[in-house]
């Protein structure tokens, strides 16, 4: 490992609030020295047109994720409860409002 | 992880198949990794050398007006640069390592970039033609098989066709003014013109990667399609400026439905993405000084960063007894 290596910034991912009401969506990562440094650079790269009302910023190493590779396995456990569908339960079409 | 590449190359195969996004923590095959990584990187790095050529008329842009403009513009640059490269990020790819290639020489940008900019008609003609092409050329990207390079796409080109605008009315009011501000235009016109049609790439016949990114669904289009559209669209934007597209050769024909053009010399996109540009050495030159000089700047905040983590938590010199 080289000096220079060990001056990089870390990586954090964002995410923007588009407007009050709706929920923080990730828009993309950038490096950045600390957490409010990447807040800054958040604001001017990711809402430079009105795109959002509030940033998150969290380190990418922070963030801990499903793998790709037990997807099957991970999410079976839902796959199987067709019973948790409204559409799963036959209702006369004579019966309104439900 | 018992044959997890066979599943991989299935599911891999799958997605492609379905029109689904390979997203980053997929399996895919290394050639498409790879491929991903320099197109990208490519494009990465041709935004941020393309902050250079516009960059240097921001002092003597000639109104307020037209200098926020080109600020606006060239800031957008940076921050396409930017999302390009955190998307290479996701590839597993590190972003001091693809400036370090860029700087050596070892990964490529745009051709166009190495052209100067010698008034400030072109400006507006780098809006309307390079940003143009740049359009026709990312649109159909916006749908590119990777996820994040089509997110961070889909974020450009809403982005570009502020930047192509601006230059089409910067263009309109000069061609509104003195004889020598339209000369100026038709100058301009007359020099981005053939560069403009060689950001397209080699043609068809002569494209080793075409195939490759075509069947991965990475390009959606290949070179000669997307440079064709791109006359076309181009020629009736021109009849309505008012300058002429320095081709003899170009003309509508009825039976294509679409115009036919002149043979591009491609010796010289060879010559310039070989090295031989009018700007190369400059534009890497200003690169690795830019580079260079902001270390102590990137260097600084990092101390500063830990520093301050250190006070937080407690375990700075300082603050032990």
């Amino acid at each position: 490992m080289t000096a220079e290596i060990r001056h990089e910034w870390p990586l954090f991912e964002v995410f923007v609030r588009a407007k009050r009401g709706l929920n923080h969506v990730h828009v993309g990562s950038l490096r950045a020295a600390d957490h409010e440094m990447a807040l800054h650079h958040a604001r001017d790269l990711y809402t430079r047109r009105n795109e959002g009302v509030s940033i998150w910023v969290v380190k990418s190493d922070d963030v801990v994720s499903s793998s790709p590779d037990d997807k099957e396995a991970f999410f079976a456990p839902s796959g199987d409860k067709v019973y948790r569908h409204p559409t799963y339960y036959a209702i006369p079409d004579s019966v309104p409002h439900i | 992880m018992t044959d997890l590449g066979a599943d991989g190359a299935a599911v891999f195969a799958g997605t492609i198949e379905k029109d689904q996004r390979v997203e980053p923590r997929d399996w895919m095959p290394e050639g498409y990794r790879r491929t991903m990584i320099r197109q990208i990187a490519q494009h990465a790095h041709s935004e941020i050398i393309g902050m250079q050529p516009e960059g240097e008329w921001i002092t003597r842009a000639p109104s307020l007006r037209r200098k926020a403009i080109l600020l606006a513009k060239v800031q957008d640059e940076a921050g396409h640069g930017l999302y390009l490269y955190s998307a290479a990020e996701t590839l597993g790819a590190d972003r001091g390592d693809l400036t370090r290639r860029l700087i050596e020489g070892r990964q490529k940008y745009s051709s166009i970039f190495n052209y100067p900019t010698l008034s400030f008609a072109d400006v507006g003609v780098i809006g309307w033609l390079v940003d143009g092409a740049a359009i026709c050329n990312q649109v159909p990207l916006c749908r590119s098989s990777y996820g994040p390079y089509a997110r961070a796409m889909i974020r450009i080109c809403k982005e570009e066709s502020f930047h192509q605008r601006q230059g089409y009315e910067l263009l309109m009011t000069m061609m509104r003014g003195t004889p020598e501000q339209r000369d100026m235009v038709q100058d301009a016109v007359n020099r981005w013109w053939w560069p403009s049609l060689m950001m397209f790439g080699p043609p068809d016949d002569e494209s080793p990667n075409t195939a490759q990114s075509m069947a991965w669904k990475i390009k959606r289009h290949t070179n000669d399609e997307l440079r064709q559209r791109f006359v076309d669209m181009s020629v009736p934007q021109a009849e309505a400026l008012g300058v002429t597209l320095p081709d003899a050769d170009l003309r509508w024909n009825a039976a294509r439905g679409q115009h036919d053009f002149g043979a591009i010399d491609w010796s010289e996109l060879k010559r310039v993405i070989s090295g031989d540009g009018p700007c190369n050495a400059q534009r890497i030159a200003h690169r690795r000084k830019a580079d260079e000089d902001g270390a102590w700047v990137r260097e600084a905040a990092a101390a500063h960063a830990a520093r301050r983590r250190d006070v937080v938590e407690g375990t700075s010199k300082e603050a032990q007894p």
